[in-house]
This record gives structure tokens, sequence and C-alpha cells, in this order.
């Protein structure tokens, strides 16, 4: 059986998630079950939270490299787990930490990269999604081995457990010397809501929604969803709503259940990285917005006046 | 300090994108234009230039010949002089032939700083930065939205999801800019007229002493097997605003089981 080495994202304390994996770790342990068996890689100490969290979604072997934070050493260490698993694929996260390290990571092994992709096949053949789903680009590595990355939401994630066996990697010295520094960290205030990629719901508010204000009411459907806020950048250069929130070519991609667009006309740009969610609703007051030729449902009229009609339906239908 | 800017040329309108029969994006048909993400870089460079604190601003593409006419726009917003890696053995090239080759010629042109965008608008892979990081031993400061450097250290801000970060290295180093970093400004006609005259050096493979069968089709370690249109969303509802507009939204999202529970 083809074994797929999925590198296991750790979050910040500050995320809140007890093991300190990402959901799309678990999307990726899951997918990679589907093709043969899934082997993870983490950088972390063998910890029984996070191995107890990778036996859950079926890692067979796990590979632990110590709690390593920069890029280069951390995709030395992958790289050596690839050469002692070799496996047919790693498969990463698509964000931009994981982008970093695949394209690493491609470099060491000397191999194929296909990045963004939205589902793997047995092949492996990633499938990308290309001009805002535009076109369906299936795609494959020529050698022994590729490097995909694969964009959250792909997969839902599905726990099988497995007795993984505990495999330690010493982290490759030298890379102090060419390493870039953090010499200043301000955490974000902590949010209640989920994170914009991982939320299966989000709801969006564009230039349409007028001020900063305005974002209030954004954030109140949001909330009534339990869902989590995204912003267009015309929300986002407005200094409406802050830039973490943008979804789009140069912000998020998100693949919700549901994502719901206010006041965002809906630019090829944004809508590259919102058009997986599975169901997409818009309003606005323009009936030619493009939004509309995407949404499942829209609803051409004022923000302001569609909104608070639907938080009192839902608070009537609850 | 010397800075090197890396610049891509991508099709000219997002509406011309389309495929060539051996599946590689045509992008010779079309004409080439500086990539938009890259402007913020190319200002960047130009900004370092004219505060003094960068001697030399030096464009360095790889593309096809169309690619001149993104060398010509950055020239024309600053800079000195520029390198055109141009050899038809590229077409085609992937991701890890555009680093290696831009890695090789980075090192024939020397540098204290190298300046990227933060992913092409074509490609949109966001990869090619670290990968010439990882091949040249680099430290790689991602995702600039401000930048600046004082006696041989760069530094940079950026906003991650959790927290807004500094983050500093010594020179030489790789830097990518988002595009919150800052527009770039329109050349003014007599720059443009200026530009002309900046030498622009063309290399070929053989002037890298790369293998062309590394590169290019012929050398690329992935391959597209099939394309086709994506799935045509179905027509969804449109509905004008009226009295019963939010009610119709609540039962359609009802019906996919999207309402929130109570
Ligand atoms: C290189 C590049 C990268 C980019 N990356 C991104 C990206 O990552 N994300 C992104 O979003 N954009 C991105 N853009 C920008 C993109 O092209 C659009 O400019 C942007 O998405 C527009 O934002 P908007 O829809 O909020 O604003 P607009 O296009 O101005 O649309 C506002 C909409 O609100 C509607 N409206 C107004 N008032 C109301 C009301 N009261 N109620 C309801 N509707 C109302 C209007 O009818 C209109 O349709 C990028 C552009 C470039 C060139
Ligand atoms: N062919 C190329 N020539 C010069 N620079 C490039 C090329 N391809 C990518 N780059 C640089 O790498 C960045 C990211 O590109 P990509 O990884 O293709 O999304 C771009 O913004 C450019 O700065």
């Amino acid at each position: 059986m083809p074994s797929f080495l999925v590198f296991a994202e750790r979050v910040g304390n500050d995320n809140g998630a007890k093991d300190g994996l990402t959901t799309s770790t678990l999307e990726l342990l899951t997918l990679a079950r589907r093709l043969g068996e899934p082997v993870a890689v983490v950088g972390a100490e063998p910890d029984e939270a996070v191995i107890g969290r990778l036996a859950e979604y079926g890692a067979a072997v796990v590979y632990c490299y110590g709690n390593v934070a920069e890029p280069a050493a951390q995709a030395a260490a992958i790289s050596e787990a690839a050469r002692w698993e070799q496996p047919c694929a790693v498969l990463i996260g698509t964000g931009p930490e994981g982008k970093r390290l695949a394209g690493r990571v491609a470099v060491r092994l000397d191999c194929g990269i296909l990045t963004d992709a939205v589902d793997v096949e047995p092949g492996p053949v990633a499938v990308q999604s290309v001009a805002a789903g535009a076109w369906i680009v299936r795609s494959e590595g020529v050698g022994e081995i590729v490097v995909i990355t694969v964009r959250p939401g792909a997969v839902r994630s599905q726990a099988a457990p497995a007795k993984p066996r505990v495999e330690r990697i010493e982290p490759a010295a030298g890379h102090e010397l060419s390493a870039a520094r953090v010499v200043a960290h301000t955490p974000l205030p902590g949010g209640k809501r989920p994170a914009l990629t991982e939320a299966d719901i989000v709801v969006s508010g564009g230039r349409g929604v007028g001020s900063a204000e305005g974002f209030a009411l954004i954030e109140q459907l949001a909330d009534a969803f339990h869902g989590a806020v995204g912003a267009s950048r015309g929300a986002t250069d407005e200094h409406w709503y802050p830039r973490e929130y943008q979804v789009g070519q140069t912000g998020k991609t998100v693949s919700p259940q549901l994502y719901l667009a206010a006041g965002i006309s809906g630019a090829i740009q944004h809508r590259a990285g919102m058009q997986s969610s599975r169901t997409i609703v818009a309003i606005d007051t323009d009936p030619k917005a493009p939004i509309f030729q995407t949404a499942d449902f829209g609803v051409v009229g004022d923000l302001f006046s569609v909104i608070p009609a639907l938080l009192e339906e839902i608070g009537r239908r609850s | 300090m010397k800075i090197i800017c890396l610049i891509k040329s991508v099709p000219a309108s997002a509406a011309d994108t389309g495929f060539s029969a051996d599946h590689t994006l045509a992008r010779d048909s079309v004409d080439g234009q500086l990539s938009e993400l890259d402007e913020y870089a190319v200002e960047q460079a130009v900004r370092l230039r004219e505060a003094g604190v960068a001697e030399q601003v030096t464009y360095l593409t790889m593309g096809p010949s169309s690619a001149t006419e993104a060398l010509s726009k950055a020239l024309a917003i600053g800079g000195d002089d520029a390198v055109h890696v141009l050899d038809d053995a590229l077409h085609g090239s992937d991701a890890l032939a555009t680093s290696l080759v831009l890695a090789v010629a980075l090192e024939r042109c020397g540098f204290d700083l190298v300046l990227c965008g933060m992913g092409s608008t074509d490609a949109e892979m966001s990869v090619v930065p670290s990968m010439v990081a990882e091949r040249l031993g680099l430290p790689e400061l991602a995702f600039a939205g401000e930048l600046g450097v004082v006696d041989g250290t760069v530094r940079i801000t950026r906003h991650t999801d959790h927290a807004v970060e500094q983050i500093e290295a010594a020179l030489p180093a790789l830097v990518s800019v988002t595009d919150q970093i800052g527009e770039a400004r329109y050349p003014t006609f007599r720059n443009i007229v200026a530009a002309r005259r900046k030498p622009v050096q063309v290399w070929s493979l053989a002037d890298l002493g790369i293998e062309p069968a590394l590169v290019g089709s012929a050398g690329a370690a992935t391959a597209v097997r099939a394309i086709g249109a994506g799935p045509a969303r179905a027509a969804g509802t449109i509905i004008g605003d009226s009295e019963v507009a939010a009610a119709a939204l609540a039962d359609f999202l009802a019906g996919r089981k999207l309402l929130p529970q109570p």
C-alpha cells in the first residue's frame, strides 16, 4: 500500500486547540487514508496529546522532530522523514506557512510540487481549481515522490483509530546562521469566533457595508450562525475590518459549508478565495454584481434591511 | 547595497488566460505585463534606492521574449538595469526549474537583498521565493507588510492570523512583500523614455551553465494530465428585496440544514 507522509501542522497556543493540531492536519490524514497508508511527521516532542490525536485519525507511523520553528530546519526534518519513509507523496496544508515548507521540501527532495489541491486522487493525482473555478486541472509528479499542498476543506476529517509506531528524527543543525529572527510578537486579541479558514460558516462583508461600524451587523449575523467573519479587499483597504480577515487571492482561501457575502461585488480575485464553498449566498443591491453568478441563493437588496430581517427570521425559528 | 528584484511577466488580461495544446499556460501568444503583485516589490526597491539605502536595483526575470514589457514597466518605475533569462528550452518550466534558474542567475548577479512578490497572478503558487531561499541558504522574510534596512539588517512587519510580528535578519536575505506594503507609483512619461536607455542583459541557459534537460517541459517534475471546464454551478435562485425575502432565504438555508440549531 503506498504511504502518504502528512505534515502535521501545529497551531499556536493562543488558538485554543488542546492537542495543538490544525483541522487541516486531520483532513490530510483522512485524505491519505483514502489513498493508502497515512504517516505523519510533526514538529513536536512525542507527547501523548499529539501522538494520541494523530493515532485517532489513523497515522500508522509518527515521525517527531522536536519543537523546531525555523522553516529551513523544519523542511530538512520533513525531508529526512520522507527519505526514511519513501512515501509516494508528502501532503501539506495550503496556507502561507505550509506553502513555504512545501517549496523547501521539494527543493530538498528534488521533486515536483503541486499547490492548492482541492482533492487528491489515486496516482497520486492532484486536482486543482484554476481561475476561480473556471478550470479543473489534474496533475501528477513524474518522479517517485511529489509534494502536494491541499486546501483546507478538501475532505471532512473522520477518525479511524490506529496504533502508530513513533520514530524520533534529529533535526539537522546549522540552520541558525541563515535564520530570520522574530524580534517582536504582538498577539492579536483572541477572537471568540472560529478561525476563518476552519469555520463551517463564513459571513463576509465588502465595500457595500460602508463603514467600520457597519461591520457590527456582519459580526452579529456571523455570531447567529456561530461562524467566522470575512471581508473583501474593498473593505480591508478601507480599514473597516482587519486585513487578516480578507478572503481572496491575496487573502485567505476558504471553503465552508456556507459562505454568505454581503455588499461584495464578486471580483475574480475575491471569488478565487471562496468559490469552492458548498453553498454561496449573496446580498447585494446591484442585480448585475458578478457575485450572483456564483450564488446558490441571492437577494438583490440593501444588506442593512435584509440582514436584520434574516436575524429576526432566525430568532423566530430557533 | 545591491537589490535584485524578481519580477514575473504574466498574461496581460485574465480573460486571455488559456491553455495551449501542450497543457502549459498560453503565455507566448498573449501580451505580457508585469505581475501586479510584483509591482509592490518594485516600488519598495525603488524607495530604498531613493533613500540612499541601496546603490543599485537590478530586475531579474525568467520568461519568454514578451517579458521585456514587464522589465520596461519596472525600469520606468525606477531602478538601474535588468537581466532577462531567455531560452527556448525554458518553455514549460515548473516551480522546481524556475527556482533553479533564478538561484543560479542570482548568484551570478551578486546581491545583498532579494525582493519578490507574494505570488504570481497567473500561477498563484507562492512557492518560488521559498525555493530560491532554500537553494541559496538565505534567510527568508515572508509576506512583509512593511520593510526597512538599517546597518546591514533587514526588518519586516508581517500580519499572521494570530499576531503582528517583526522579523529581522542580517543581509544577505530574501524578502517577499504583500499588497499591503504600498501601491506602486505611476511611471512619468519622462521616466518611461529614460527607461529605454537602461541596460537589459539577456542570458541564455548556456550563459548560466544549466543543462537544458533540467528545465522546461523536458525537465518538468510535474505534468498536467487533464484539463476540463470547472463544474458549472447550477444557476441559483435570485430574488428581489421584499417583505418575504428574508423568509425565503431562511427557508432556503433550512432546506440545506444550514440554519443555526437552537
Ligand atoms: C492583484 C490583486 C489581488 C487582489 N486580491 C483580492 C483579495 O484577496 N480579496 C478581494 O476581495 N479582493 C482582491 N482584489 C480586489 C478585487 O479586484 C476587488 O477590487 C475587490 O474584491 C472589491 O471589493 P468589494 O466587492 O467589497 O467592493 P466593490 O467591488 O466596490 O463592491 C461593493 C458591492 O457592494 C454593493 N453594495 C453597496 N451598498 C450596498 C448595500 N447597502 N447593501 C448591499 N450591497 C451593497 C455594490 O452594489 C457592490 O456590488 C485584488 C485585486 C488585485 C489587482
Ligand atoms: N519566472 C520568474 N521570473 C522572475 N521572478 C519570478 C518568476 N516566477 C516567480 N517569480 C518570483 O516569485 C514570486 C512568487 O511567484 P510564484 O511562486 O510563481 O507564485 C513572484 O512574485 C516573483 O517575485
